[in-house]
């Protein structure tokens, strides 16, 4: 029996860290659709831009190095860089600017637009953001080392004989703690009640006095960190790269699977599609010809829209007349 | 100024004018709220009365026109700066944070009581902290005052209407508003629901001198709770005056009863 079986194990733990991380990229869709309505297309960029920023400040490297040496100026670096804890701070605090400027110069005018305007807004965001990441830090392939543990976890594979990376278990800490504090802010802050009314009913929000400039600014933020942390483990794991804002891809079907207003189905559709891919290439792969974790998610996705539109967590969807 | 301070206007609009494209909602409007009063906006269905809130609490701005608050003309604001200086509101259409407690519906009353920064939040320490505690008891107070202990935890989407209705109420007293502005507070509601919220509202000025401003279409109502009323129909004041002047005025009953317009 297929239970029996100690791959069985470790394909289940290697699918539910794969699938940590698609939930971290999920959440940062929910956050901004839950609190705007807006679908932002520039996540996957967003985790890219981060993670490029955070090498740039690690490894010392000038931004703009490129242009700048149109007017003779040729350093490529001006030092050895900060430790990593400066960097992702400094990054932190990109990301929070950066989210500012996305709030006046790309939603601010389009208040009160049909979301599909707004959604087409955020692929223009991401194709700039792409441009500027590029122009920054140039397009180069960048290694990127958090000081992190790598490599099989020689505990786990000495009790049990399983092959489970170090880096994945990390990964799964740090974004378990990372919604963990999320959950807890939203619950018993005053913003993070602010953030939940919002996301409920604009009008009614604005009359007990929150702006929703203030709320948009620091919910982009909100996913500008959860970027940042999703940037910083793919990019640990496959090196920086233009394919990192990719993953975002990968968000997709986990949404399709937990509805796009719920953040504990990002979580569950996340966990689902990172176990079910596993184990679907390792048992039926073999009878098909394999590689069927490129679209074993969408397939499944598929299925979720044609008969459970709304999602396993996402608000039921109901007309009235 | 020295009239106003006489009369003690907490709220003037002057000479209001309104317009969404070709259509005039509210046409050169002027009435006042005195401190410490119920006013009553009464009108047909369409007469303008909810533009004329939206107005007030700056959902709306005007064409033409002044604002008159505590005394000061009132610049272009946003609706979220007109709550800080101490306008609270209910809907038409119950607008409640449906999946929110009603704890944590009414503890958004408070927002603009609450001053903490960005970092003590996140960390909840210092000042985020002892604010959650301060505000939750003035919310525990709003709860034991509208009798509704019960649901304190409930999710209020999943509330009656008639409930809803009061915790929107809740939300609103949370603020400790200076101006009240209640739209159709008693709409759709039982004669007994009509009578508690009744009670609440005149409770509401007189325990706590809050100023009232509201729509109702109960007349029976209106009569019972409003010191003064304020009529419109098809964008215009046409009545304004103590309850028992408001229904022998002629004009106020032919709008009622349809007459035509000359």
């Amino acid at each position: 029996m297929f239970f029996l079986d100690p791959f069985f194990y470790e394909i289940l733990i290697s699918g539910l860290l794969a699938g940590v991380m698609y939930a971290l990229v999920a959440l940062g869709f929910v956050l901004i659709f839950k609190a705007s309505g807006i679908f932002n297309f520039a996540q996957g960029v967003l985790a890219l831009f981060a993670a490029l920023t955070l090498v740039g400040f690690q490894t010392g490297q000038i931004p703009f190095a490129h242009l700048l040496s149109l007017f003779g100026l040729h350093a490529t670096h001006w030092g050895a860089g900060f430790p990593t804890i400066v960097a992702l701070l400094f990054s932190l605090g990109v990301m929070v600017l950066l989210a500012w400027l996305i709030v006046q110069i790309v939603l601010k005018p389009l208040v009160n637009q049909e979301g599909i305007i707004l959604f087409m807004a955020t692929i223009g965001l991401a194709y700039v953001l792409e441009g500027v990441g590029d122009l920054m830090w140039g397009a180069n392939v960048k290694e990127l080392n958090i000081g992190l543990p790598e490599g099989p976890s020689e505990i786990i594979l000495d009790a049990t004989d399983m092959f489970i990376d170090k880096l994945e278990i990390s990964a799964a800490i740090v974004a378990i703690v990372l919604v963990v504090s999320l959950t807890l802010f939203s619950q018993y802050t005053k913003m993070g009640r602010a953030l939940r009314a919002v996301a409920d009913d604009h009008q009614a929000a604005l009359s007990v006095g929150i702006s929703l400039e203030t709320i948009w600014w620091i919910v982009w933020s909100v996913s500008g960190l959860v970027a940042l942390v999703a940037g910083v483990m793919w990019g640990a794991k496959s090196g920086v790269q233009f394919s990192l804002s990719l993953i975002a891809l990968k968000a997709l079907p986990v949404l399709m699977l937990g509805g796009f207003t719920s953040i504990p189905g990002a979580i569950v559709g996340g966990l689902i599609i990172g176990v079910g891919e596993k184990l679907f290439e390792f048992y039926i792969g073999p009878l098909i010809g394999g590689a069927t974790e490129n679209w074993f998610a969408y397939m499944l996705a598929l299925l979720f829209l044609l008969f459970r539109p709304q999602g396993l967590f996402g608000e039921k969807i109901i007309e009235r007349v | 100024m020295e009239e106003k301070k006489q009369n003690n206007r907490i709220m003037e609009v002057k000479d209001i004018t309104l317009r969404f494209g070709g259509v005039t909602a509210i046409e050169g409007v002027s009435f006042d709220i005195l401190e410490g009063e119920v006013r009553a906006i009464i009108g047909p269905n369409g007469a303008g009365k909810s533009s004329m809130l939206n107005v007030i609490n700056g959902f709306y701005h005007p064409q033409q026109g002044e604002v008159w608050f505590n005394g000061q003309k009132r610049g272009a604001m946003k609706p979220y700066q007109i709550a800080y200086q101490g306008i609270a509101r209910t809907f038409q259409n119950i607008a409640l944070f449906k999946g929110m407690s009603t704890l944590d519906n009414i503890m958004t009353g408070r927002f603009t009581h609450m001053k903490s920064g960005m970092i003590s939040q996140v960390f909840w320490k210092g000042k985020a902290e002892k604010e959650e505690y301060e505000n939750r008891e003035a919310v525990e107070k709003v709860i034991d005052f509208l009798e509704i202990q019960t649901i304190r935890k409930t999710e209020v989407g999943k509330l009656p209407y008639g409930l809803q209705k009061r915790v929107e109420l809740g939300r609103a007293l949370a603020a400790e508003p200076k101006l009240l502005l209640l739209d159709e507070p008693m709409a759709g509601m039982n004669v007994e629901e009509k009578e508690d919220m009744s009670r609440f509202i005149l409770d509401v000025n007189e325990e706590f001198g809050t100023t009232v401003a509201l729509i109702e279409h109960d007349m029976g109502v209106v009569m019972d709770i409003a010191d003064r009323v304020v009529v419109m129909d098809y964008g215009k004041n046409i009545g304004d005056g103590t309850p028992k002047e408001i229904v022998s005025n002629q004009k106020v009953v032919d709008a009622y009863l349809g007459v035509s317009h000359d």
